[in-house]
């Protein structure tokens, strides 16, 4: 079957030990998640999960079924084919001597990221984009060497108007409103 | 008013309509069982080890349809639970597994007996929670039974830290369940339940397939309303057993690895396969791809992550099974078909399913034919798992939901006792047999103790053959019958029960099992009859692992005697 990537979106409830649900599942199911990145949502309580799961259509459905019957879980929508945006937020911190430095200013300068820090044998360069805008500066910097490398994960958000706010699901059923 | 997490706990559970608790004292859980005697309305039982509080919890559950509700203190009493509680979430069983922990301040460090059980049980439990302030025991309490009951039911865990237990709180009744992220579909789309009452309105051999989802919406009278009305066949799966009534006319008994030759043979050739509360386990499906091969398929089935997991789905219905057959009902129309029935009765008599051959020796289906008949077919059966678990399938003959009560999903050995002890305490007024194997009963013998201590009149029948059957079966019929591990030395069970001060018999004749069976119902109390059945008895039809179902291995031919089939409505 022919599995390409998704982009999964989970609402999710604050509470000690929700991450930990989903990771499980995600294990004993035997899925296999590229990336997955966390953070608050828009609404106190509600934290927000961008996952990145590569699989067929069939498979990734049942990831999403899965997750959306965590009882923490309180919405995941599969925004894949949706008009999304994708970011991803990486520090990269290169080898750098007087003779190279300006050099690699240059690189960052053409990606628009931004130097964070300088010291007489480095420079850690901040850079947010797609997965691919990022890729392609890290090969660009590898022939400098790379000391460390450190990536948020991608998060993302369908443009304009619609959205995966919790308040706009609508589910049938027991659902109960704060 | 101030009260301690442990009295609002109690409060709690007799809130939530509890009478019984399955349990096992020990350190951390000492100020709640110190509590327990100001509510008398609160029944503890005390099991000999924790595995039997949780079966017994399940056994409970589905005899009365009411929560089940199991304790254990820290650490290995913890652990000792695990099995039960995966019971109970493979079967979608409903219970609340109440769990004693350290003192929060000594969370984390490996202290005595501390284990992690909430994460132990993340993937089996349905949710679970770990009671950090006396103050959201109520709510806590309240959201466990709540998600153990609705929807698809299975175990939810509660965890009690030591100190929580003792700490002061206001008790204050809690209001309605808040949980944002859990949703209970109720009736199907409008739009899939028509598509599906036109599928089977065109349809030529239609065939139901119903589950345990039938008997935990309870639509048992819906279902009969439904195949009656579209003149459509209906099997069940194992756990399904009893959600339609097996004396039906329409009724061609179990489907799957022991299932009836006429069920897989409908299977086969079915046009339109309409599967009710099931989730085409692979022991009632075959091999996959050979599987319905003729057939488009409904899917009715209240937890969406089932559809399309495992066959493909023509139409597929999320909801509520009782709601969706009432829907189905009105839509359907009144029809025969005469043909495919014949067909399918023509079936019934080329792989005849109810006889039982002469023999000399002692025959595990007689004996459950003979319980069946001494019981009128109203008891509840529970079993163990093994070679017995099929045959009671098989031969006992089951007309209402809730009496049959066996481990499916888990297929867990030991399950059989508890669970009956369970059942038993749910419903007093019922006979329940707890039909066992001698390796099944053995792992979870020392219950034997629990019947007495707390009179709970079991009636044991023990399919003894001195094996581990099923395995030794699978041995005979796969591996050249090199029994390796599967011969078992067994103690003498009279004797044991009589060591436990329970009645028990030894039967070894045929003509000695009706009268056997009459002693042990007469006898006021539990009571054990050590069966020496046929020691290389093997369970028929039977599909080889990896086989379609319709490439059942039946019994070789030997003499039969005919045993007239039970009234048809």
């Amino acid at each position: 079957m022919a599995t390409n990537k998704h982009t999964l979106v989970a609402i999710v409830e604050d509470k000690p030990g929700v991450l930990n649900r989903m990771a499980s599942l995600f294990r004993r199911r035997g899925f296999n998640i590229e990336s997955i990145a966390v953070g608050h949502s828009e609404v106190p309580h509600l934290s927000r999960v961008t996952i990145i799961v590569n699989g067929s259509n069939a498979m990734v459905e049942q990831v999403r079924k899965q997750l959306d019957k965590l009882v923490d879980v309180v919405r995941v929508s599969d925004i894949t084919g949706d008009n999304i945006t994708i970011r991803e937020l990486a520090l990269i911190k290169v080898k750098a001597n007087s003779a190279t430095r300006s050099e690699i200013i240059e690189i960052a300068d053409i990606f628009r990221a931004n130097i964070v820090d300088v010291s007489s044998d480095s420079l850690t360069i901040e850079i947010t984009g797609d997965e691919d805008k990022i890729d392609s500066m890290l090969k660009l910097l590898r022939s400098f060497g790379v000391r460390e490398i450190a990536r948020t994960g991608r998060v993302a958000m369908v443009r304009g108007n619609l959205g995966t706010r919790p308040a706009e699901e609508k589910t049938a059923g027991s659902r109960t409103n704060k | 008013m101030k009260k301690t997490g442990a009295q609002i706990l109690c409060e709690s559970l007799i809130e939530e309509g509890v009478e019984v608790i399955f349990g096992f004292p020990g350190g951390v859980l000492l100020p709640f069982y110190d509590t327990l005697p100001q509510y008398s309305k609160l029944r503890h039982i005390l099991v000999r080890h924790e595995q039997g509080a949780a079966h017994a919890a399940d056994g409970y559950a589905r005899a009365t349809g009411k929560v089940g509700v199991c304790m254990a203190t820290s650490g290995p009493g913890a652990t000792n639970l695990v099995t039960g509680i995966a019971n109970a979430y493979l079967d979608s069983s409903p219970i609340v597994a109440l769990t004693g922990q350290v003192a929060r301040a000594f969370i984390g460090k490996d202290a005595f007996q501390e284990i992690d059980i909430t994460g132990i049980t993340l993937p089996i439990t349905k949710h679970s929670y770990i009671a950090m302030e006396a103050s959201s025991m109520a709510n806590i309490v309240k959201e466990a039974f709540y998600l153990a009951r609705t929807g698809r039911p299975g175990p939810v865990l509660i965890d009690l830290p030591k100190d929580v237990q003792t700490e002061e709180a206001e008790y204050r009744q809690p209001g309605k369940v808040n949980l944002p992220g859990y949703k209970v579909p109720s009736r199907g789309h409008p739009t899939q339940v028509n598509s599906a009452a036109k599928l089977i309105n065109e349809a030529q051999r239609p065939l139901i397939i119903a589950g345990r989802g039938v008997i935990i919406s309870g639509a048992g009278a819906e279902l009969k309303q439904f195949a009656e009305t579209g003149q459509i066949p209906v099997i069940t799966t194992l756990l399904g057993i009893g959600c339609f009534p097996e004396n039906h006319i329409l009724s061609y008994g179990m489907a799957g690895m022991h299932g009836s030759g006429y069920a897989n043979k409908a299977v086969d050739s079915t046009d339109l396969l309409i599967a009710v509360g099931m989730r085409f386990d692979d022991r009632v499906t075959g091999e996959l791809s050979a599987f319905a091969p003729n057939a488009r398929i409904i899917h009715i089935d209240l937890d969406p992550a089932e559809i399309g997991k495992n066959v493909r789905v023509t139409v597929p219905i999320v909801g509520d099974v009782k709601a969706v057959l009432q829907a189905l009902i009105k839509l359907v129309n009144t029809t025969d078909h005469v043909e495919w029935i014949q067909e399918l009765d023509e079936l019934r008599k080329q792989h005849p399913m109810m006889d039982i051959r002469d023999s000399a020796g002692l025959l595990p289906q007689y004996i459950i034919r003979q319980i069946y008949e001494a019981t009128g077919g109203d008891a509840i059966v529970v079993t163990g798992v093994g070679q017995h678990q099929m045959w009671a399938a098989q031969h006992y003959i089951h007309n209402e939901p809730n009496r049959f009560i066996s481990s499916g999903g888990l297929g867990t050995m030991g399950f059989g006792l508890p669970a009956a002890m369970g059942a038993k305490v749910g419903c007093p007024d019922k006979t329940v047999w707890c039909i066992d194997g001698d390796g099944s009963l053995q792992m979870t013998i020392q219950e034997l103790a629990t019947l007495v201590q707390d009179n709970i009149a079991v009636k044991i029948a023990v399919l003894n053959n001195g094996y581990l059957g099923m395995v030794r079966q699978w041995q005979d019929l796969f591996y050249d019958k090199r029994y390796v591990a599967t011969p078992l030395s067994c103690p003498d069970f009279v004797k044991v029960a009589e060591a436990y001060r329970i009645a028990g018999l030894r039967v070894t004749q045929r003509e000695e099992v009706a009268p056997a069976i009459k002693q042990a119902m007469q006898h006021d109390g539990p009571f054990l009859i050590d069966f020496m059945v046929e020691p290389e008895e093997n369970v028929y039809p039977m599909v080889p692992p990896g086989a379609a179902i319709a490439q059942f291995i039946e019994e070789p031919k030997k003499e039969v005697s005919t045993w007239p089939r039970t009234s048809t409505p």
